[in-house]
């Protein structure tokens, strides 16, 4: 209740500023008259707002998909850990901008770009994550495992990645947090479709009130997979919130 | 156990060390913390670098190491549910089925560790362990955590179900070792030797307020204070 009574006030302030200094709606529209635009363009604004979260949708399955594959490989095998492992956590000092413009060359204005763009920046945090749970399991439950005659195959599968899911939640929410900067970047540099389209196409023609109202859904879409992911992380270990005690 | 040498971090635990222990019967090593005590187990355990295990082995750590995801049962079936033998799976089942009966656990086949307290965890450890059905049982101060009066219930429920067992229990409480255990031997000094075996009278559980037992256990403790 109280972070949204902080929102209002903050919404209230915005408008105060714009009323009192006079400030034209193409820079600072004032927040009543984004409303209206939300109402006014509304059909267009979900239009591309399911353009958006069909990308982001789809960039996190392939990043989750992709980095949960590649950790349970490092997992498992050494020869990978030390031929590829290194290659990976390098490619994190590219920055994901710079191969933007590239991935539009290579893929396209479309979709693809964009999926591509997201599971990019999502692919490193679940990597990371869950490859750390993997690499944290109790080594109590791996003794127990090895008095049992476990083969190492029953030990990945049963034991450490259960026991690393846990942190593969926590990637999960990261992923799920990121999601939309891939996506909206990929959009900002060449595309036909899709909420960060549809900023740039209205801030060139001076429609910044329609600017501001795609970001307000853009804000909403994040806020709504976040949540989402939340809740399918906390699925994943119903046990976790009892663990410690 | 022949002429073993145990080494930990670049310590010498033990050197040249053989042990005989006796089968069907309940082994209680005693002795202070730090002695070695769970190197030992864990050399007999083949958990040490450089070791093999004895034979088959149920191992029952000093922590109960119930998977949290998985059910009561599946926890004591694990041994089998690790070595992917189904048929072996089905066939134990009725037996862990019938061994978290016998540890009180038999409503509770289907909950999650995490609901269950300290003493029941415990208990579904103590069942896991037997449903492995290895010739020789390792324990390692299985009871250490528990509350005085939970400790002496589980200590009958131990001596109970390891009946006819080769086990090695090691123990740090000697009141602990004259109730289960058949044999004991103390051990003390760095590196550690072994004492001459202890076999207090009667069959286990032994009565704690017993006279005869009290008394070892003022011997034992005498041994172990002057040992360190």
């Amino acid at each position: 209740m109280r972070p949204l009574i902080t929102a209002l006030g903050l919404i209230a302030a915005w408008e105060a500023l714009v009323w009192l200094t006079g400030l034209p709606p193409y820079i600072l529209p004032p927040p009543s008259r984004v409303a209206v635009v939300l109402v006014q363009r509304f059909d267009l604004l979900v239009e591309q707002a399911a353009w958006t979260a069909s990308e982001m949708l789809l960039g996190l399955a392939l990043g989750l998909v992709l980095g949960a594959t590649l950790a349970v490989i490092f997992a498992a095998s050494a020869a990978w850990r030390r031929w590829a492992l290194p290659l990976v956590i390098v490619s994190q000092a590219i920055p994901v901008i710079a191969i933007a413009p590239l991935l539009v060359l290579w893929l396209g204005y479309g979709m693809a770009s964009k999926v591509a763009m997201a599971a990019l920046v999502i692919f490193f945090p679940v990597v990371s994550s869950l490859y750390d749970g993997l690499r944290r399991t109790d080594p109590g439950w791996l003794e127990l495992a090895r008095t049992m005659n476990a083969p190492p195959r029953a030990v990945l599968l049963q034991i450490r990645l259960p026991a690393a899911l846990p942190a593969f939640a926590s990637g999960v929410r990261i992923a799920a947090a990121v999601a939309p900067i891939g996506a909206v970047i990929g959009e900002w540099v060449g595309a036909s479709a899709g909420l960060g389209f549809l900023m740039t196409q209205s801030l060139a023609r001076g429609q910044t009130p329609l600017a501001f109202a795609a970001l307000t859904i853009l804000c909403l879409l994040g806020l709504a997979l976040y949540t989402a992911a939340d809740r399918f992380a906390r699925r994943l270990v119903p046990w976790q919130s009892h663990q410690g005690d | 156990m022949r002429s073993a040498h145990i080494v930990l971090d670049g310590h010498v635990v033990a050197e040249n060390l053989s042990l005989d222990f006796a089968g069907g019967r309940t082994t209680c090593l005693l002795g202070r913390s730090g002695v070695g005590k769970t190197s030992l187990l864990r050399h007999l355990a083949g958990l040490l670098p450089g070791t093999e295990a004895a034979g088959p082995v149920a191992y029952m750590a000093q922590r109960d190491l119930l998977l949290p995801w998985l059910s009561v049962l599946e926890n004591v079936l694990l041994g089998y549910r690790l070595r992917r033998d189904g048929a072996a799976r089905r066939a134990a089942e009725p037996r862990a089925r019938a061994l978290l009966a016998e540890v009180g656990l038999g409503a509770r086949l289907q909950d999650l560790p995490h609901t269950l307290s300290g003493g029941m965890r415990q208990r579904a450890a103590l069942a896991r362990t037997l449903c492995e059905d290895r010739g020789i049982v390792l324990m390692d101060e299985p009871f250490g955590h528990l509350d005085a009066v939970t400790r002496l219930d589980l200590q009958d429920l131990a001596a109970r179900l390891l009946q006819g067992r080769t086990v090695v229990m090691v123990t740090h409480d000697p009141l602990e070792a004259l109730r289960l255990g058949h044999e004991i031997r103390v051990l003390s000094g760095m590196p550690f030797s072994v004492g001459p075996v202890i076999a207090p009278p009667g069959a286990v559980p032994r009565d704690p307020s017993d006279a005869t037992l009290l008394a070892l256990q003022a011997r034992l403790i005498g041994e172990l204070r002057s040992g360190a």
